[in-house]
């Protein structure tokens, strides 16, 4: 069974963002972009489960431009042994849904059994294209696990329930797994991982090499008008003698903000 | 046409958050408000809160969360009601159930909104992007949209006692559409209300300088604030608190009324997960961290000297 990874790039989580011009999205001049936290861990996950004799391969699906192979071959360098990176004009303007065919286009040209996928990409967080992907494929899903154990055909999983409460769910693959924080810890890249990861190939296809259209990716969702959130108004600091400051604070609490 | 709106229930009645949807998608004025209910639970009361007709798929297989299930569900109700809108709370459901309903019936998702806005007949949402850095319009153009709502982002009126039409069936579903099994549902580890979900918030940071140090002040002074304890990266890392007690863009993305931080600097990711909390305090001992340029109020000093005082402060207060 191959293991399948799907990675984006993503402004690094310290990026101070800047609306352009025509408010369709952000400055990316000075951005540093690095691998989305969450992936991560789908990416720790796929390599684990191979080496515990799970997959054969892991290959690493993804959308983008020539201006992600760094982080790929970041990636490379963490234990995934090639890439298939989609890369066509028409996804400039998809939405997450468009996301979601390409990546299901790629998964099943590759017949990938699983696939891993961060719980949510900290740019558009939305969170959406791997249970789009799930449901595009047939397979099943689920959502923001921390534990894993894969079993021939089946699995078993720890999944974020609402309310804080975990669920221990069990299903079949093929499926699709969104990983969250607490799953595992991703190992660095070593030396001599980051020279042989060079020699690793990343295959560039398009939209029609896997089968789709433009207008399969068509968006269905049209985000506008961004801006940054208002300020937050001044606030003030109570200063004094430290009780004196407590019992302020307190009364100011119930009676300016009235939030107690 | 109208909206659908996917109601939570715990322990068999309503939660706030559909009281919440249901007033917004009524004022909203884009048709009739239906409510969907799954599983069994009192819907008397949705009516008195926006609801003009409720669909109540009363079956024991939706009682527990399972994807199949739950989306099969969604897209028979939509089927039922011609809805043109579907909202629900953004939610771990929401989450795992809209975006594989949306890849089935080819609707757009619009994620997390905050706001929603009627604007000629179509809904717009407001929805923060890059963890609330930036804030971005979004609106669905297919037959169909479906919106989630982060939970507190409306206010709730009292109920107007009107009654509701309720249709009962077993929403079309049965054991055989339930993919992913549940097995076993571990209960989270403290008793507070989650953290996205709660109205009040007391977080630490590494100024803890231990897991003691957090379990000793944090916890304390979040029972005495009635609030959930909630962490910054930093003291998650140092393995002062769980991972899922994080906040921030990592970690999760909270909306309270009251937000305490401890000892937190305010990086700029941990500052993007709580920028929209109501009021903001915060005690540091550096009188420039970049916490103070957000917080309410403010306290220079130190967090093993303010904790305990506060603590006393808010048990008279509130007790």
């Amino acid at each position: 069974m191959k293991i399948g990874v799907c990675l984006k790039q993503v402004p690094a989580t310290d990026t101070r963002v800047v609306v352009n011009p025509t408010a369709s999205g952000i400055l990316t001049n000075d951005v540093k972009w690095e691998i989305n936290p969450y992936d991560d861990y789908a990416l720790e996950e796929a390599v684990r489960q191979k080496a515990a004799g799970k997959g054969t391969e892991v290959v690493i699906l993804t959308v983008g431009g020539a201006e992600t192979e760094q982080r790929l071959r970041d990636a490379l360098a963490r234990g995934a042994d090639r890439v298939v990176r989609v890369d066509d004009p028409a996804m400039a303007g998809a939405d997450a849904l468009g996301y979601a065919r390409a990546l299901a286009a790629a998964a099943k040209a590759e017949d990938v059994g699983v696939l891993f996928c961060g719980r949510q990409a900290v740019d558009g967080d939305n969170g959406a294209v791997p249970a789009m992907i799930a449901e595009l494929l047939g397979w099943s899903q689920v959502s923001w696990i921390d534990k894993l154990a894969i079993d021939g055909g089946s699995f078993t999983a720890n999944r974020a329930a609402g309310g804080g409460a975990k669920e221990v769910v069990t299903g079949a693959l093929p499926g699709v797994f969104t990983c969250d924080k607490g799953l595992n810890e991703p190992r660095m890249a070593t030396l001599p991982n980051i020279m042989a990861a060079k020699k690793k190939p990343i295959v560039v296809k398009n939209l029609d090499a896997i089968g789709l259209s433009a207008g399969a990716v068509a968006p269905l969702v049209a985000e506008t008008a961004m801006s940054l959130p208002p300020a937050r108004p001044a606030g003030r600091k109570l200063t004094g003698d430290a009780a004196t400051v407590a019992a302020e604070l307190v009364r100011l609490l119930r009676e300016e903000a009235k939030v107690i | 046409m109208g909206i659908l709106v996917l109601c939570d229930t715990d322990g068999g009645a309503p939660r706030k958050s559909a009281y919440e949807l249901l007033g917004k998608a009524k004022a909203l004025g884009l048709g009739p408000v239906t409510a969907l209910v799954l599983g069994s639970a009192d819907v008397s009361s949705l009516g008195g809160y926006g609801a003009d007709a409720v669909l109540h798929y009363d079956n024991a297989v939706l009682g527990t969360y399972s994807t199949g299930a739950v989306v099969k569900a969604l897209a028979n109700a939509i089927a039922a009601t011609g809805a043109q809108y579907v909202l629900a709370s953004a939610n771990q459901v929401a989450r795992d159930a809209f975006p594989r309903l949306s890849a089935r019936i080819g609707a757009g998702y619009a994620v997390e909104c905050t706001d929603l806005r009627s604007e000629g007949g179509k809904l717009v949402g407001r929805r923060p992007v890059y963890a609330g850095k930036a804030l971005v319009d979004v609106a669905t153009n297919s037959a169909v949209g479906l919106y989630s709502v982060r939970p507190n982002s409306f206010p709730i009126g009292a109920s107007t006692g009107a009654s509701a039409p309720v249709t009962v069936s077993d929403g079309g579903v049965s054991a055989a559409d339930v993919d992913v099994k549940v097995v076993q549902t571990l209960a989270p580890e403290g008793k507070e209300v989650d953290l996205t979900e709660a109205d009040r918030i007391v977080s630490g940071g590494r100024s803890l300088k231990s897991k003691e140090g957090f379990d000793s002040v944090v916890r304390p002074l979040a029972a005495a604030v009635h609030a959930t304890p909630g962490a910054s990266r930093a003291a998650v890392d140092a393995g002062y608190a769980h991972h899922g007690d994080q906040v921030g863009q990592t970690g999760k993305v909270v909306n309270p009324s009251l937000y305490i931080a401890l000892g937190i600097s305010g990086a700029i990711q941990h500052l993007a997960g709580m920028r929209t909390s109501r009021v903001i305090v915060a005690v540091n001992k550096d009188a420039d961290a970049p916490i103070f340029q957000y917080a309410t109020y403010g306290i220079v000093g130190d967090l093993f000297e303010y904790a305990p005082l506060l603590q006393k402060e808010f048990e008279k207060a509130l007790s």
